[in-house]
């Protein structure tokens, strides 16, 4: 078995009914996973970009990308994970605060993750933190120890350094 | 002037030049057939179900090359349709289904007849639309029939609200077709062919290995050039034969599972293999770890995915078949491989695609052999089983969509709605359908159109009274535990054809194949259905048992 490897597509898709269900498919009939998926509008009119990371053998990997682009209503895919690229997802967090001492402890750990309140109300916070993976995923391990009462995430956003295209 | 969404329907299709549309009517679809009941240049052919109207619509396609178009109704109209479109899409054939969709505002609320076509088809077709404004149909259908017809073709799915069917508008056909998404890559990279050029020029034991990719890029021409300049040895897949004509001294009969010992010795000895749009589908592989271990991979394919899916690829090249054989032959020349070419030979007369002649027997692979004997110019339309590995390895196929068959889906029921499609793309040609009992049992009610219509068509069934090919691997692998195959409670299918209005003939001896053969050439006024009662439990082989490598094929034959 050859080692896996996580890969981010950026895939540009025609904004029709239907596209999302067939990239969805694409992945779900052949036994690929979605690991995140992340679909907007782009600034052009009528096209949607969908940001979707994987994983698989190389082999899985060239198959996800041809697959991709057979897709009619796929403009265009590129697997970011080929350049040096940024990454980030955004992560809204309810936390719970019991008590004014808590209360300030969360605070400031918030201020370490370069959170920033976005809700406050007396016995919880709703907090806004961008990162990627890594910083997400400690920030998630730290709150819970105070308990989390909520989590949203966005899915992961990314792109190419510099001028590369 | 205004146009309802059906009239421009059907105005649309007559500017695609669709001559037949092969459908079953239904409430959902009611406006799209009045539209159609006095139209002159597109005839429309009344099929008993709708499974028969898409295999009719792609046996249209598999004998023209043109686009075969089918219609129904919503709800069970549509999900009837579905075996069709599925069998259409493995073998990647130009098509278009239009079914009926509920009133608009009925979508989504399990109307009556009301089923999410698009969802229930979204993994067998190349594409699909549904339509809710009549606005969008012209435009629509021009996208439908491009995307069916080029790069890879496959089926396309129209599911039009019937509120859509009925409004008006405006008929505006688009002039060109640009779909900013949608643009195959035909041409070869340069570099690529000059590698494969190379290649072919090193080897010492090369084989080209040539698929239905040939036939649909109407590659044959090439394909022919290209095995002249080089003298390498050809074996044609399945779903590719008569892509080269199988009487040429190069030529190696089809490879794989029940193909022949020497396709499938030369994979295991070559040193290069080119792959021309086929697919290393594992029906023709065997055990990959087996396979052709010894050779560097040439894969020409208009689809990227393909390669190297099964087999890691040398020298990949990402184009139309067409194109890349053009552009090769242009590089290629004579090899120097005439050990090679011996061995191939030698293999190639020692054996033989044979069988014994049982005392008393009619022998199913007797029976092709005449077939050939009566009917070699005939296009040939086989169902799925044992019937269709005689037919493939006793007929010898000299044309390109000679020979139609389910391929990759292997649908029992294909062949004689498919045939029908043949023959009316064909007038001139003779249709020749070998059917097997249990094959032809699922789509028999289509012989009322064929009998309607007064077709010549040629319907030779290979009566085993078994499943043939299930009760083969019964036998082999399960003990001989026939569980569910026993067909012998089946009707007297001559009778039957009197039934329907066809000429039924019996035949349950071996002196009767060839009379009963010249009779039904003199019947051309309808549909001859001749039951040949053949030997009940011959096997077919040379077999290369599931798992196996190609090396191991078991001969049949002490
Ligand atoms: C729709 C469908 N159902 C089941 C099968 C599985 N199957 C493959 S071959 C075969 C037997 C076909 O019997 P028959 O038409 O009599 O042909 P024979 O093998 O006897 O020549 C069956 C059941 C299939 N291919 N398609
Ligand atoms: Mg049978």
């Amino acid at each position: 078995m050859n080692p896996e490897e996580r890969h981010i597509f950026s895939v540009l898709v025609e904004n029709r009914f239907g596209v999302l269900a067939r990239v969805a498919g694409l992945f779900s009939g052949r036994g690929f996973n979605i690991d995140s998926l992340n679909v907007a509008e782009t600034h052009e009119k009528g096209i949607s970009q969908i940001t979707l990371v994987t994983h698989g053998d190389a082999q899985i990997i060239e198959q996800i990308y041809h697959h991709l682009n057979r897709l009619i209503d796929v403009i265009e895919v590129t697997d970011l994970t080929a350049g040096t690229h940024v990454e980030r997802e955004l992560l809204l967090l309810k936390v719970d605060t019991p008590d004014s001492q808590t209360r300030a402890e969360i605070l400031q750990v918030a201020e370490v993750f370069r959170a920033r309140v976005i809700d406050t109300k007396p016995a919880s916070l709703v907090l806004e933190i961008t990162g990627d993976e890594g910083k997400l995923k400690a920030a998630i391990e730290l709150f819970d120890t105070y308990g989390i009462l909520e989590l949203a995430r966005t899915g992961k956003i990314a792109m190419l350094r510099g001028s590369e295209k | 002037m205004e146009l309802s969404g059906a009239q421009i329907l059907v105005d649309s299709l007559k500017r695609e030049g669709v001559e037949y549309i092969f459908g079953v009517n239904g409430g959902a679809a009611m406006p799209i057939f009045d539209a159609l009941y006095d139209e002159t240049e597109i005839k429309l052919i009344p099929m008993r179900h709708e499974q028969g109207a898409s295999h009719a619509a792609d046996g249209y396609a598999r004998a023209t090359g043109k686009v075969g178009v089918a219609l129904a109704t919503s709800g069970p109209g549509a999900t009837n349709l579905v075996t069709g479109i599925a069998t259409a899409y493995m073998d990647s054939i130009p098509m278009v289904a239009i079914t009926g969709q509920v009133f608009t505002h009925y979508i989504g609320s399990d109307a009556f007849q009301e089923c999410d076509v698009i969802g229930v088809t979204r993994p067998i077709c190349k594409h699909s639309y549904l339509i809710k404004d009549c606005e969008e149909i012209a435009d629509v259908v021009a996208e439908a029939f491009h995307i069916a017809s080029t790069g890879k073709p496959g089926p396309v799915i129209i599911d039009i609200a019937k509120d859509a069917q009925i409004h008006k508008a405006l008929f505006q056909y688009p002039e060109t077709v640009d779909i900013r998404s949608y643009k195959p890559q035909v041409h070869g990279a340069p570099e690529q062919i000059t590698k494969a050029a190379a290649l072919i020029k090193e080897a010492k034991r090369p084989m080209l290995y040539a698929g239905g990719g040939v036939v649909l890029a109407n590659a044959t021409e090439e394909l022919r050039q290209l095995t002249n300049k080089t003298q390498i040895p050809i074996t044609v897949t399945l779903m590719g034969l008569g892509a080269y004509p199988e009487t040429h001294p190069l030529a190696m009969e089809m490879p794989g599972m029940h193909g022949s010992c020497c396709a499938n010795y030369a994979f295991t000895d070559a040193d290069l293999v080119i792959a021309i749009g086929a697919r290393f589908d594992d029906r023709v592989t065997g055990d990959l770890s087996k396979f052709a271990p010894n050779a560097k991979k040439i894969h020409i394919d208009i689809d990227a995915s393909c390669i190297g899916k099964n087999v890691p690829v040398d020298v990949p090249i990402v184009g139309d078949a067409k194109n890349v054989l053009t552009e090769l032959n242009k590089q290629v020349g004579t090899t120097d491989i005439d050990p090679w070419r011996n061995q191939i030979q030698e293999w190639k007369q020692k054996y033989p695609f044979e069988y014994e002649q049982k005392a008393d027997k009619v022998m199913p692979q007797y029976v092709i052999e005449q077939i050939y004997e009566h009917y070699s110019d005939a296009i040939v339309v086989a169902d799925v089983g044992q019937h269709q590995m005689w037919a493939a390895q006793y007929f010898k196929f000299t044309e390109p969509r000679q020979w139609l068959n389910s391929g990759g889906l292997g649908t029992m029921g294909f062949s004689l709605p498919a045939a029908i499609g043949a023959q009316l793309g064909c007038p001139e040609k003779t249709v020749v359908n070998i059917n097997g009992d249990g094959s032809y049992i699922m789509t028999i009610q289509e012989l009322v159109p064929a009998v309607t219509m007064k077709l010549p068509l040629k319907v030779f069934i290979i009566n085993n009274m078994y499943l043939g090919m299930v009760r083969q691997w019964q036998e082999l692998f399960l003990g001989k535990r026939y569980s569910a195959v026993d067909y012998h409670d089946n009707p007297d299918f001559a009778l039957l054809a009197q039934a329907f209005g066809a000429t039924g003939l019996r035949v349950e001896h071996t002196d009767d194949v060839a009379p009963a053969l010249l009779k039904a050439k003199g019947i051309t006024d309808g549909p001859v259905v001749i039951d040949f009662i053949v030997d009940e439990e011959e096997n077919v082989f040379p077999m290369v048992p599931a798992g196996a490598g190609l090396g191991d094929v078991i001969r049949g034959l002490s």
